[in-house]
């Protein structure tokens, strides 16, 4: 396995953060709607940028947000954020044999901003024998500062702007999930894995609909395929 | 609006768990020590994850974003930039709604 140091240099944040931008584009009209949706629920802005700031998790804000009352649903909005973040426990396991390197302190905070692009890109990097984690630390720093200018930017024009839910600006944020496919697909043996996990989280996604056990569901179930697959072939 | 304090005690609920949700798999892994096949199964989660989000997620959708996704897989599979591949996937979406 990974037998070399992992290392922490300049060069890889600055790498990272250039190659953040474009995701920071592609987020921001889905940051965009999260301040719109945030002032339509009757939210202070230091709501808004608390929230933003600490939870930093659009979708699970999205669902506890349509549900949301005054006085708050403290339980639903907390039960909310676990049945969506969930898959950020399945994530940080895989960058392990970075996150060693650093020390403690550091390595924690690093996991407190993970978002799935900065993960994915990480993932890649290190898959091609990248050992430098000062790239997953330059990514994700631009995508929390493009998330809070996004966010805040869509709270404070709520009252004069109006988008249709189905702009095509919003397809943005799902282009960059499905960008992102591209660097992680590793080859033949991908396809029946993705097919499962894909499979699996469309019929999740119709039985339990505004959570997201369908990622947590599909996502296991492709690795399951793929592992009975590689003990086919070992 | 003033402020409400039950908002702020939900936030901080949302923020802890959260936290513990992007801490505690990472927590737990560095406690157990995880068999080859269990590594071999993680190896697979990278893309399962990405599928498992995209597909209801494009199927939730409206038809136009069929045509935006396969823009956007196209550009990055030839170009590899991911700028390119989102601006042309939402430029397509853009087309195919006036289309549709």
């Amino acid at each position: 396995m990974m037998t070399t140091e992992i290392v922490f240099t300049g060069a890889a944040l600055r790498r990272g953060i250039w190659r953040a931008l474009p995701l920071v584009a592609g987020l921001s009209p889905f940051g965009f709607v999260t301040g719109l949706i945030t002032e339509r629920h009757g939210l202070t802005l230091l709501d808004c940028l608390l929230m933003n700031g600490l939870v930093y998790a659009g979708a699970s804000q999205l669902v506890a947000l349509s549900n949301w009352t005054h006085p708050a649903p403290i339980l639903a909005a907390a039960f909310a954020a676990l049945v969506v973040n969930m898959r950020f426990a399945l994530m940080g396991p895989v960058l392990a044999p970075w996150l060693d390197g650093l020390r403690p302190s550091h390595r924690y905070a690093a996991l407190g901003i993970l978002v799935d692009h900065a993960w994915a890109l990480s993932v890649t990097d290190m898959r091609k024998g990248g050992r430098d984690v000062a790239l997953f630390v330059g990514l994700s720093l631009p995508l929390w500062f493009g998330w809070m200018a996004s966010t805040t930017t869509g709270f404070l024009c709520a009252s004069f702007l109006n988008l249709p839910p189905h702009h095509p600006l919003f397809f943005g944020a799902l282009a960059a999930f499905i960008a992102l496919l591209v660097p992680l697909w590793r080859g033949k043996s991908d396809f029946l894995p993705w097919v499962v996990a894909g499979g699996v989280a469309m019929l999740l996604a119709q039985i339990l609909p505004h959570t997201s056990w369908y990622i947590i569901g599909g996502a296991l179930s492709g690795c399951l395929a793929g592992a009975a697959q590689d003990g086919r072939n070992a | 609006m003033p402020e409400d304090i039950s908002t702020l005690w939900a936030i901080g609920a949302m923020t802890a768990v959260t936290l513990a949700c992007r801490c505690g798999g990472y927590f737990l892994f560095s406690r157990i020590k995880p068999t080859p096949r269990l590594r071999m199964a993680l190896g697979h989660l990278p893309g399962c994850i990405f599928a498992a989000y995209v597909i209801p997620a494009l199927l939730a959708g409206p038809a136009q974003n069929f045509a935006g996704a396969v823009t956007t897989l196209a550009a990055m599979a030839a170009f590899r930039n991911l700028g390119l591949s989102i601006a042309a996937g939402v430029a397509a979406t853009w087309i195919a709604s006036l289309a549709i």
